[in-house]
């Protein structure tokens, strides 16, 4: 009996200990939900994860740093959302655009921070980009396609016809589509449209319309993402350039794309997460469309297809892949 | 699991659940494998979503969705009886053509219904916590299905509509018609998916349509799930079953997304549901098994 009230006290005395330490170092709970699994969002994951490491939280640490993924599915994506708030995470980061209406559909008082969504007003995330006003607030990445078409165009001076892959089915791509079909009408260029709707159909997709073009744009669509290098191969055997509407698209052989690098769209969600940890009002942060104009050129492709870039090109490169 | 995530594993797994029914309707009472779900369940949320944002009542817009739901199934029907097309093909028809369908009807692929007006707003405004107002009202909603098909398929209607999955050439003899509970017996059943779509949507605020990936699985899951974990010939055992089944791999995918404990990453979330499934599905049989060896053990002696 009396080693039972020994072990009893001990045992107190070992919770109290624990709980003080509890106190002195808190540790912050971020719950990350994706939709899929590919490279740009597992890119704005890890850039979200080092960024928070840079400001002073560090994963085991004072950072807990949870993460599921929907592998595609918004039922599943759903569930997450639910799961999550359950857990009561100091702040909630959806990665796209419908793991973010699920987290923002599940809460109204625990912080939602979306990254990696293009259109945030779209998808009534938010209704107002400079006073978000509730509990939801983030980084769009509207890709800056007008650019792009600058840049198409100086890449092959007499551009006519602009082809582009992507899913019909995706919000984010259709988006992305009209801005491009807008801003080629003011050049008088065409654009021929190939749909995919699922990786296994980009490549036949782009074989239909590489013939007809001059330049495929590949869209920051997640379906032609993941099949980008089967998109770059058709383009390589009809001797087409790919410009990609993410720098990412460089290293698997466009040969040139203006953006911005989905690791740094990580890195500047990290701030949005730091001002809510530090105990900023959500509804006062403004939304921001992602920084960073970063033009990657890819040599290797550029000779194999015969296309030489211009000095000023050459000269604003932020990368030149050789 | 926090109350928080259960109670949302069971608004889910309700919603799912008239999924599971559809599917009980054509793959076991009518026999005919129908893949045409997949298109239906985003059909129905899409409908209910443009026409809610468009200004119609919810429960309209709802009433819509199960209307447009019940075309889809009709579509399928026609493929098939009318046009002689195989089964599975005539759905998969008409599942692919849904796609580019729920794209026209919402003008996008996704329709956000964040601040509009749902079924539940009315339930919200009274003050009540919409944990519990929601999940409440999709289950009555669900009991409500739940005891329409019970009642329906006990019917002389139901009996004709089991008969056809049975023996069909009994039914053509007794001067019924095939064809005609098959084109019912569809239309009802992508009904009560496209039902299932339109809550899925408004308890979500979203509707998507990549939503509708896979739903034939969750809905085949819940049926083998729930029968054989709740065996029983009695026509309202079976619906309450799937009901169950729909819950249970609900309950499944909650635990594997908390399996992280176990050292598992969150790429591994469909490996570990259906590993869950699985044991679910084997376990009574092992059971069953084992006290089969202890009879014959005893006998033995």
């Amino acid at each position: 009996m009396k080693r039972l009230k020994v072990v009893s006290v001990f045992c107190a005395a070992a919770l109290v200990i624990v709980s003080a330490a509890g106190v002195l170092a808190q540790t912050y709970k971020v719950a990350v939900s994706q939709i899929v699994e590919h490279p740009a969002l597992d890119a704005t994951r890890q850039g979200l994860l080092d960024g928070l490491k840079a400001k002073g939280y560090e994963q085991g640490k004072n950072l807990e740093f949870v993460y599921q993924t929907a592998q595609g599915n918004p039922a599943i994506a759903v569930q997450i959302a639910k799961q999550f708030v359950g857990e009561k995470p100091d702040v909630l980061v959806g990665i796209a655009t419908p793991t973010a209406q699920a987290l923002a559909a599940s809460t109204r008082t625990i912080p939602v921070i979306f990254t990696a969504v293009t259109d945030p007003l779209g998808a009534k995330l938010i209704t107002d980009l400079e006073h978000p006003g509730g509990n939801v607030t983030g980084l769009s990445d509207l890709t800056p396609v007008a650019q792009h078409v600058d840049l198409m165009q100086e890449l092959v001076p007499d551009l006519k016809t602009i082809g582009v892959v992507y899913n019909p089915g995706e919000a984010n791509a259709v988006a992305l589509v009209d801005l491009l079909k807008s801003a080629a009408k003011n050049k008088k260029i065409q654009v021929v449209e190939g749909t995919a709707l699922k990786s296994a159909d980009v490549q036949g997709a782009a074989r239909i319309i590489a013939s007809e073009v001059q330049v495929i744009y590949a869209p920051t669509d997640n379906t032609v993402a993941s099949a980008i290098d089967a998109l770059i191969g058709v383009a390589n055997q009809a001797k087409i350039p790919v410009f990609g509407g993410t720098t990412s698209f460089v290293e698997n052989g466009a040969v040139a794309s203006l953006g911005f690098d989905y690791y740094q769209v990580g890195v500047q969600t990290a701030e949005y997460v730091e001002a809510v940890l530090t105990g900023q009002k959500v509804g006062d942060i403004p939304v921001t469309f992602a920084k960073g104009s970063d033009l990657f050129l890819n040599q290797e492709a550029a000779d194999n297809l015969g296309i030489t870039f211009s000095e000023a090109m050459l000269e604003r490169a932020s990368s030149i892949k050789k | 699991m926090s109350l928080f995530a259960f109670l949302g594993t069971l608004e889910i797994g309700l919603v799912y659940g008239l999924v599971a029914l559809g599917v009980y309707l054509t793959f076991r009472v009518l026999d005919f494998p129908d893949l045409t779900v997949d298109g239906s369940f985003p059909m129905g949320g899409a409908v209910a979503a443009t026409a809610i944002v468009a200004g119609v009542n919810p429960w309209l817009a709802t009433g819509l969705a199960v209307l447009v739901g019940g075309m889809c199934g009709l579509v399928t029907a026609f493929l098939a009886v009318r046009c002689g097309i195989l089964h599975l093909l005539a759905s998969i028809l008409t599942m692919i053509a849904a796609f580019s369908i729920n794209i026209r009807i919402m003008g996008r692929p996704n329709m956000a219904l964040l601040g509009e007006p749902t079924i539940f707003t009315a339930f919200d405004n009274m003050g009540l916590d919409p944990l519990y107002s929601h999940l409440g009202v999709i289950f009555l909603l669900v009991l409500f299905a739940a005891f329409f098909v019970t009642r329906l398929l006990a019917s002389d209607f139901g009996l004709a509509l089991r008969a056809t999955g049975v023996n069909g050439r009994m039914v053509s003899a007794q001067g019924g018609s095939i064809g005609f509970y098959t084109y019912l017996g569809l239309a009802l059943s992508n009904g009560l998916v496209g039902f299932s779509g339109a809550l899925f949507a408004q308890s979500n605020s979203f509707a998507d349509v990549t939503s509708g990936v896979g739903t034939i699985v969750v809905g085949l899951a819940a049926v083998i799930l729930g029968q054989t974990l709740i065996p029983g010939r009695r026509i309202w055992v079976a619906v309450v079953a799937v009901i169950v089944g729909s819950i249970l791999y609900r309950l499944a995918v909650g635990f594997a997304l908390s399996s992280g404990m176990f050292g598992m990453q969150a790429s591994d979330l469909n490996l570990v549901t259906a590993v869950l499934v699985a044991i679910a599905l084997i376990a009574p049989k092992m059971k069953g098994k084992m006290r089969l060896k202890a009879v014959q053990a005893r006998r033995a002696k």
